[in-house]
């Protein structure tokens, strides 16, 4: 292919400089940019407000967008189910899948039970969810695991809330828009969520891999006691996840830990559940008063 | 009668046309926006699979039709595609000023171009982008490693040429003449 014609400056004085001046502004649209990174590093949420904005902005169409694919998903599973062994089977399917982590939610709850039994002062913790919402769009080109939660401020989601779906743990929120908030999912690398065993309670901490798996680093270095097909479910240590969530089932053994699958792929999840963070962060320690203890 | 006669003045004007200079500035700016937001609808991704969109179209809007767009048009264009991409704010602006002025470099050397130099062009500098997105995610508080972004590589070098034709596409759009001369 020829070059276009019309790029040579010549000898026009005034061409020449206007070549200079915008190969100039290219150049200063390198360094602002350059800025504006060191700003974002040293800062992360100093661009919360622009980013929160721009979401809510295209709310609504992300909103669309998320209705047909999820319309699009529903008819590629009808046709795919009645070509495998029918509808019926897979609707049979999903139903064995939600039972068994329900199965493992019980063992957790369970053991969990028998733990706080073991304390004299029971609790009664009641689940509220804040909202039940869509997640409407990710951060599908970036190394980086964020979701788009179409519920904001306007539904009362705040900063650190958990999200869930009914098969397991998503994430938590780590922006507020108005209309809109901005999810930390629990596959980015950034995401670290302690967790234990559904079965006995060995801890680790959970950390994603920024390609669709976990990462489970046990706490207890030693003899490896994970076998595949293990329900990590978190324990709540650290206050923002409730205890006894299902999260990931261990799919392959590695020395210190485990490579773990997540349970609820948020790419299959619909709706999700925003719910109130465990506990509040703890009172600052109070100044030794006469009488307490 | 007077029906059939408005019909014919309805019928195509064929000559004296040109095409919308709104339109026809303003094309190209909207396509790589929309190529920045549209990654991030279309599926949930636990894993970057999807392509750089937004800097697949701005690269082939650059090869197509250098000059079109100023070089500075990274600023403003790198600036939407930050507020949806889900990197650090910054990454876009700083990457696409230095691949704009990095293709008019390598215009201003090879000026004779066919396909194969051009996706060749595009393909190092998309691995580049892609590569320095994870350097500064990682150093943004990330710790993903390499081989993450291994299928997103293949995935934008092969797709490439298709966000060419489409950018050709809307080119063509861009250049109907509809607009009755007066």
């Amino acid at each position: 292919m020829a070059p276009p014609a019309n790029r040579r400056s010549g000898f026009s004085r005034r061409a020449q400089y206007t070549t200079f001046f915008s190969y100039s502004a290219g150049v200063i649209g390198a360094v602002v940019g350059l800025v504006l990174l060191v700003v974002a590093i040293v800062n992360p949420s100093a661009f919360a407000v622009l980013r929160g904005a721009a979401a809510d902005v295209t709310e609504p169409a992300a909103q669309a967008s998320a209705g047909g694919r999820s319309a699009t998903k529903d008819f590629f599973g009808e046709v795919s189910g009645f070509f495998k062994t029918g509808s019926e089977h897979a609707r049979l399917e999903r139903e064995l899948a939600e039972a068994k982590v329900r199965l493992a939610e019980a063992q957790a709850t369970k053991d969990e039970n028998r733990r706080l039994k073991q304390l004299l002062d029971l609790r009664s913790d009641d689940v509220q969810p804040v909202a039940y919402a869509r997640l409407v769009g990710s951060t599908g080109a970036s190394t980086r695991r964020f979701a788009t939660l179409g519920a904001g401020a306007d539904r009362g989601v705040a900063k650190g809330m958990p999200i869930r779906s009914p098969l397991g743990l998503v994430g938590r929120v780590l922006e507020v828009g108005a209309s809109s908030s901005r999810v930390l999912l629990i596959t980015d690398t950034e995401s670290l969520v302690p967790v234990r065993r559904a079965r006995d309670g060995v801890s680790a901490f959970a950390q994603g891999q920024g390609d669709g798996t976990i990462r489970i680093r046990l706490v207890n270095l030693g003899l490896n006691p994970l076998r595949p097909g293990d329900v990590m479910v978190t324990t709540g240590s650290g206050g923002l996840y409730r205890p006894g969530t299902p999260m990931a089932v261990v799919t392959k053994l590695l020395r210190d830990g485990a490579i773990a699958r997540v349970l609820s792929n948020p790419s299959d999840t619909d709706y999700v559940t925003v719910e109130k963070a465990w506990a509040p962060a703890p009172p600052p320690p109070a100044e030794a008063r006469p009488g307490s203890e | 009668m007077p029906l059939l006669s408005r019909t014919e003045s309805v019928v195509r004007q064929r000559i004296n046309r040109r095409p919308s200079r709104v339109l026809a500035s303003s094309l190209p700016w909207l396509s790589i926006m929309l190529g920045s937001v549209a990654p991030g609808w279309l599926l949930i991704a636990s894993a970057p699979v999807l392509p750089p969109l937004g800097f697949l179209m701005f690269l082939a809007w650059r090869q197509l039709r250098p000059g079109l767009m100023p070089i500075w048009a990274g600023l403003p264009l790198g600036l939407f595609d930050d507020l949806f991409s889900g990197q650090p704010f910054g990454t876009a602006v700083m990457l696409w000023s230095i691949c704009a002025i990095c293709l008019e470099v390598i215009e201003a050397r090879l000026p004779w171009r066919n396909f194969l130099t051009e996706w060749l062009v595009a393909i190092g500098l998309i691995i580049a982008y892609i590569v320095l997105c994870l350097g500064i995610s990682n150093i943004a508080g990330a710790a993903a490693p390499l081989r993450v972004i291994v299928p997103q590589v293949v995935i934008s070098v092969l797709s490439y040429p298709l966000v060419g034709r489409f950018v050709a596409l809307i080119d063509r759009l861009r250049l109907t003449p509809f607009m009755v001369l007066r």
